[in-house]
């Protein structure tokens, strides 16, 4: 059962991860974090796969993956 | 990598390079034998965020500054880290003549067309035409020159082993710069020259778009000028 | 008719060089004179004249050594580490006799440093700063309309001496803003320069070097460029003096520090205490003599700088007389306050002080 925990004051709402995701499962959250950024957020923990690609482009290495 | 916020603009890719950089020496478990060499701009926090050994240069020196270290711990894993200011315009001559000299040193080059530090302004980089706070009416080849193409120019010296170009703009791309950056470290713990990965990247904040555009803009507008491959592998 | 602007201290330098009749311009970006560039790679062309971002300091030095050479006016502006990469190039321009005008917008050092102010570059503009026996001509705007004012000042000067000129201001003036007249009128013609190389039509053909070899040569070249300096320092120093009729104490400062110091004074007068101020505004040639005067009278001077004191050294050279010497420095980007300022002056009045 795969997942990913987004790290959300690490992150600093730049998009990629929504990009990258091939089943569209993150999106960026209304809510600021501590940072004054609107962050990446999980939807649907139960649809990932596992492939990682959002940790790939991520540039604040705020997404840990679980497979 | 150290674990902190990094001071990179949402969705600067220089923070995409740097983790690249540190999973390559994660991967060769050489992180007690690696010395870093940033050079100046927004790399200049480099030390900040890596848990080796390093040191800032003067601008455009770093090539230089690896020198000697790496002359006087030759078992040790050197690599300077530049941008487009610091490698190809203040630094043009220590860059060749390191490459010249075929020093086994690992050269990582962030291209992302302009001077993001200072605010902006042309880098030997920038594309003709493009507009930024000292090419106010686009860059004219006529007072400024081409853009210059490092990768391929420094292909042509004896003593560089590997030089390549890559991009960050998306998932299938950061992967194959991660294998570039590892193969780049590879080569030099083999010792055989000078490897040298130049990575195509967004400067969001002075291009004065958004993360994902920015992205959009390497692939369509740096990728045909700046083209991706191995222009030289030992 | 001259108007009246608001402006930024960097632009106000730009501008003045553009009416001093300045049409080329070097340069390489550095924080935190970036406006100076930014704004002539529109303006230039505008007027007809040449903008290069060149691809270093070094480059830019060399460029501009090269356009005065040709006759024509031409600067460039850098801060700190750009400063020290020029030094070669000033030292031949020096040598080769040819003006010119560099920018210093002074910021913490050494090294890379930082962005905050500082004056910590004192030494490095009036002790030559390259190799050789030489001096630039070295002046210090303390405001907006100065930073127009002196880079007219400093073409003119640059030009009738043959020698390069500096402008040493802080990262405070170039970020400033304050209303300025932009007068048209002030500046002197650029003079002729029958030794430019110009190509030799109509004339010999001639040469500009450094490389003195013979037998005695480069000494009497170093004694003939002694002779400029002796004439400069007579006949062009430029300072401003104030309250020193009925002081107690003077302060001698320059720069963005000369108008906290102006603050503190006021505030020292409501407290009764009578307070001169010295403001040098070529730092070489340096006031010197209105120094050694001043302190037959006022025995007490204190010198205030943001460093850790280089200006008073001059200070200390040009006294003869047994005098209470103070000084106070905020270095690596600390500003001081005019209490901070005062405080110190009071120092000075305690006899347990200094």
């Amino acid at each position: 059962m795969a997942k990913i925990v987004i790290d959300r004051n690490r992150c600093k709402g730049c998009g990629f991860c929504v990009d990258a995701c091939p089943n569209n499962l993150i999106r960026i959250d209304t809510k600021l974090n501590a940072q004054g950024y609107l962050p990446a957020i999980i939807e649907d923990n139960e649809n990932c796969t596992g492939c990682a690609l959002c940790a790939e482009v991520c540039p604040d290495v705020a997404i840990d993956v679980y497979k | 990598m150290v674990d902190c916020q990094t001071h990179f603009c949402p969705g600067c890719t220089h923070g995409t390079a740097h983790r690249l950089v540190a999973e390559a020496i994660d991967y060769f478990d050489i992180q007690e034998k690696t010395i870093g060499v940033c050079g100046v701009g927004c790399a200049v926090f480099m030390y900040d965020y890596f848990a080796v050994d390093a040191i800032e240069a003067p601008h455009g020196r770093a090539p230089a500054v690896a020198t000697g270290i790496k002359r006087v711990q030759p078992d040790k894993i050197v690599f300077t880290y530049q941008g487009d200011g610091d490698l190809a315009s203040i630094g043009t001559s220590e860059i060749i003549h390191t490459a010249n000299r075929g020093e086994s040193i690992t050269v990582i080059f962030v291209n992302n067309t302009v001077y993001g530090m200072t605010g902006g302004q042309m880098a030997p980089t920038t594309l003709l035409g493009q507009k930024t706070t000292t090419t106010p009416s686009g860059r004219d080849f006529r007072n400024d020159g081409y853009p210059i193409r490092m990768a391929e120019m420094l292909a042509n010296l004896e003593g560089v082993a590997y030089s390549t170009r890559v991009s960050m703009h998306n998932a299938k791309e950061v992967i194959r710069a991660k294998k570039a950056i590892r193969k780049a470290f590879r080569m030099q713990i083999d010792d055989m020259g000078l490897t040298f990965v130049e990575l195509l990247s967004a400067c969001h904040t002075n291009w004065r778009v958004k993360p994902l555009e920015g992205q959009k803009r390497v692939e369509e507008e740096l990728i045909p000028y700046f083209s991706l491959g191995v222009f030289k592998e030992r | 008719m001259a108007e009246k602007i608001l402006e930024k201290g960097n632009i106000a330098l730009a501008k003045g060089a553009i009416v001093a009749g300045c049409r080329y311009y070097f340069g390489y970006p550095i924080t935190p004179q970036n406006d100076i560039p930014e704004y002539l790679s529109a303006e230039m062309p505008k007027v007809g004249g040449t903008f290069i971002q060149a691809e270093s300091e070094v480059a830019s030095i060399n460029m501009v050594l090269g356009a005065s050479a040709a006759g024509a006016r031409a600067m460039t502006s850098s801060s700190g580490p750009g400063i020290s990469l020029m030094q070669e190039g000033l030292s031949y321009m020096a040598g080769s006799e040819l003006p010119g005008l560099v920018v210093n917008v002074m910021r913490v050092g050494p090294g890379l440093g930082g962005i905050a102010p500082s004056q910590g570059d004192y030494f490095q503009a009036t002790r030559g700063g390259g190799h050789g026996d030489y001096f630039n001509i070295v002046l210090a705007p303390a405001s907006v309309q100065e930073m127009f004012d002196l880079a007219i000042k400093a073409f003119d000067l640059s030009d009738k001496y043959r020698n390069p000129a500096m402008i040493l201001c802080d990262a405070v003036l170039g970020q400033m803003k304050e209303p300025i007249i932009l007068n048209e009128m002030k500046h002197e013609r650029p003079p002729a320069k029958p030794w430019a190389l110009t190509g030799a039509k109509g004339r010999k053909s001639q040469f500009l070097k450094t490389l003195y070899l013979s037998d005695g040569e480069q000494e009497v070249h170093n004694l003939e460029l002694k002779e400029k300096y002796d004439i400069l320092r007579k006949e062009d120093v430029i300072f401003e003096e104030n309250g020193l009729d009925d002081a107690e104490i003077v302060v001698v400062a320059f720069g963005t520090v000369a108008r906290i110091v102006k603050t503190a004074i006021q505030i020292a007068k409501e407290e009764g205490i009578k307070v001169g101020l010295i403001r040098p505004i070529t730092l070489f040639p340096f006031p010197a003599e209105v120094i050694r005067k001043t302190v037959k009278k006022i025995p007490r001077i204190l010198v205030v700088e943001m460093n850790t004191g280089q200006m008073v050294d001059d200070v200390k050279l040009s006294i003869e007389d047994k005098v209470k010497l103070g000084f106070y420095g905020r270095p690596g980007g600390g500003i001081p306050t005019p209490e901070d300022v005062l405080r110190h002056i009071k120092v000075m009045f305690d006899e347990e002080g200094f």
